[in-house]
């Protein structure tokens, strides 16, 4: 991928772009409408400058470019191809859908693409240790694997409810050489890992550089994690058009933070005929209370450094969230989204922890495919939009990840034991 | 001073220009409202006052303390269970006026339960509860235009905290929107991490002395009486926190011997302020005889 490459082939420029809500986000204090900025402990003020700079003035190095792509492509083996899914676009019996497959990239999941460009990142600060939170794992594994790569000391916060749920990405950070550190503190889950972060990177913020696994915390963070997933939106935009001739009428991605999703939406925002779906962790039912939905059920607040849709209580205490998948158990989202809600760009909707299983074991018995848990839910809405729509259309689905990490937690929903 | 701080006096600017004029150094005990329950808070506020705090640092528990350390994070999960509430902790301000009228309070907490229950009704309801100030550990300098003016029509005064890393154009704009007095964080980390660095703790306070006239208060470090001391040396103010907070810790069942420990602890610290401020103030005498 280079920068001259045109994001919009099927758009004339000089046509007259509408001057579209999103066009000018975030704004310089990071704000998405209403949503996103920066609400942190002054002592992280100075590093999140100092962040900032660095990355304004990464985007403007080709070298920096240069040395991002050589990695994408020899390291996680980008481009990832679409794939066209037949027979599940036969079973739904309506819209023809694509998979990107992201599940192909190393480590198994889109997380790597922000991680090798925010671990590029910390380098050229002259930082030396890397911290992160992970829920699910991945984003954990993909950061101690780049910090192996790169020699960088790597501590990753985990809830110790998570690391319990994650046994084997666990062992895997420890094998790449970073330490995994239990959070025991509040739900003891991926909000708390995330807070733990927090906390220690305003211990040590000379040497630290914090990979933030989504599209979340202040900014600059949600706007340098969708830069560095809209590979997959450009990607496969391109190969849509090369492959059928046209764009998909649909997009369709879960959302936990929400970086694979806002990573195959961004590039489509201009592209008016394209419907864009993020599907949230609906867990028992929204009407049950148990989920993570907070586009679907939540409401405007502050968290984790910045403002948008929470799951939270009338006093403003955030709520415990629930979701087979531990990647989507987040009780907050990218302020992106909240705004792509709100102006009506983006829709959001919801699917349960049994519809994400009965579309995990058919996408793998029929095509072969086995999705992370987290895509799951994308295919459950995905195979639901579709029958609603004709053959001649089509739907891309980001797969954002691959489910060899979810055995043990399958296998618990069907009662097994592996 | 500016148009976004009170205009009018409030116990809090009252306190520290009496303080000022004494010669003496603010004792500013923090304690988490509802640990371990919530009726116990109004008792230890009485209890702070009587050891000899000038003022209060009342914390608004939140489930996602995300700059404070174990110690606090442990006592927002006790109030928690109690489902202590930012409304309650309010109606606790106002029972402690029911019997003092003079000691300053300032709410200290995250953003979020505030903007939930609404900024201009949070305002509203602390200023009829007898709140003083209010420091939100989230809302940085850049939000903050968005919620002072709110504030300030409360008269409450929004106290800022200033950090280690914050550089002197930061210092400046903070400046601008504080209230009250300054927050110094005393280092790197979250509450009662470390200890504090007080040789350094002059040289790093200076540059705010010359960006406003507000009152210093230093915290996050203060664990016994020689670090009251050495921080009275310098700073106008003197925040205990996670010490205080760790007394209540160890003393969950018996309310009683948390409250002597209370007691005990801060009026220490108290005693040595007060021998720092009468040795400053010897000194000064000299210096102004040989002058
Ligand atoms: C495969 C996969 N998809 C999706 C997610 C959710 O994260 P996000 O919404 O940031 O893409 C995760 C998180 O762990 C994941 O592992």
């Amino acid at each position: 991928m280079s920068t001259t490459e045109n994001m919009n082939p099927t758009i004339d420029p000089a046509a007259g772009l509408k001057a579209h809500a999103w066009r000018d986000t975030p704004d310089v204090r990071g704000h998405f409408g209403p949503y996103g900025g920066r609400f942190v402990a002054e002592t992280l003020m100075a590093p999140l400058d100092e962040l900032a700079t660095a990355y304004a003035e990464a985007q403007q190095d080709p070298a920096f470019k240069a040395k991002l792509d050589a990695d994408m492509a020899d390291f996680v083996g980008r481009p990832t191809p679409i794939y066209h899914a037949e027979r599940l676009s036969k079973k739904a019996g309506g819209a023809q859908i694509w998979f990107k497959r992201e599940d192909l990239n190393h480590t198994g999941a889109h997380k790597i693409n922000n991680c090798i460009g925010q671990a590029m990142l910390a380098v050229r600060m002259g930082k030396t240790r890397i911290i992160a939170e992970t829920g699910a794992g991945q984003h954990g594994v993909a950061t101690a694997t780049v910090a192996a790569r790169l020699g960088l000391t790597c501590v990753v916060f985990m809830g110790s409810e998570d690391m319990r749920r994650q046994a084997t990405n666990v062992y895997r950070m420890r094998l790449l050489g970073a330490e995994v550190r239990p959070v025991e503190s509040g739900s003891k889950t991926l909000k708390d890992a995330m807070n733990e972060a927090l906390r220690d990177w305003v211990a040590n913020v000379d040497n630290t550089f914090y990979i933030i696994g989504t599209v979340a915390g202040p900014a600059p963070y949600p706007a340098m994690v969708r830069d560095f997933q809209a590979v997959i939106g450009r990607e496969s935009r391109r190969q849509m058009l090369e492959r059928s001739g046209k764009l998909p009428d649909a997009l369709v991605a879960c959302v936990g933070g929400g970086s694979n999703a806002i990573g195959l939406f961004y590039p489509f925002l201009d592209d008016e005929s394209v419907k864009i779906y993020g599907v949230e962790a609906g867990g028992d039912g929204i009407e049950s209370g148990r989920h993570a939905a907070p586009l679907s059920a939540g409401v405007s607040g502050v968290l984790h450094g910045n403002r948008t849709y929470l799951m939270q209580d009338d006093n403003g205490q955030i709520m415990g969230t629930h979701s087979v998948s531990a990647g989507l158990d987040y009780p907050g989202v990218g302020p992106e989204h909240a705004w792509l809600k709100d102006i009506g760009r983006a829709e959001y909707v919801s699917v349960t922890d049994q519809e994400a299983l009965a579309a995990f074991h058919e996408c793998t018995r029929i095509e072969g495919v086995i999705p992370a848990l987290e895509t799951a839910h994308a295919v459950a809405y995905a195979q639901r939009l579709a029958a609603t729509m004709s053959p001649e259309q089509s739907i891309l689905l980001n797969l954002s990840g691959r489910g060899d990490k979810d055995m043990g937690s399958v296998a618990e929903a069907a009662g097994e034991t592996l | 001073m500016n148009a976004s701080t009170p205009s009018a006096d409030n116990r809090l600017t009252q306190r520290f220009a009496q303080l000022r004029k004494a010669g003496r150094t603010a004792l500013i005990p923090y304690l988490t409202a509802g640990d371990p329950y919530p009726d116990a808070t109004v008792d230890f506020m009485h209890t702070l006052v009587a050891a000899g705090a000038d003022v209060i640092e009342l914390g608004v528990p939140f489930t996602d303390p995300m700059a404070d350390g174990p110690v606090i994070q442990a006592a927002c999960e006790r109030a928690l269970v109690h489902g202590t509430s930012l409304r309650d902790v309010i109606t606790m301000v106002a029972r402690f006026r029911e019997d003092d009228a003079e000691t300053p309070v300032v709410l200290m907490g995250y953003y979020n339960p505030i903007d939930r229950l609404g900024l201009e009704s949070f305002a509203d309801k602390a200023q009829t509860a007898g709140v003083d100030g209010v420091l939100i550990v989230d809302l940085t300098a850049e939000e903050a235009p968005e919620v002072v003016p709110s504030l300030a029509a409360a008269n409450l005064s929004p106290v800022c905290l200033i950090a280690p890393t914050t550089g002197e154009a930061r210092i400046k704009l903070i400046c601008e929107n504080a209230g009250g007095y300054i927050y110094y964080v005393s280092f790197k980390g979250v509450t009662g991490a470390a200890s504090l660095d007080t040789d350094a703790l002059a040289g790093q306070i200076e540059p705010i002395r010359r960006a406003t006239d507000l009152p210093i208060g230093v915290g996050f470090g203060v664990r016994t009486p020689d670090n009251a001391a050495a921080v009275a040396d310098v700073a106008d103010g003197v925040v205990v926190g996670s010490v205080l907070v760790g007394q209540i810790a160890a003393h969950l069942n018996d309310v009683g011997a948390a409250q002597s420990a209370l007691s005990k602890t801060l009026g220490a610290m108290r005693a040595a302020i007060d021998t720092q401020d009468s040795s400053r103030k010897a000194g000064q005498k000299q210096e102004g005889e040989h002058a």
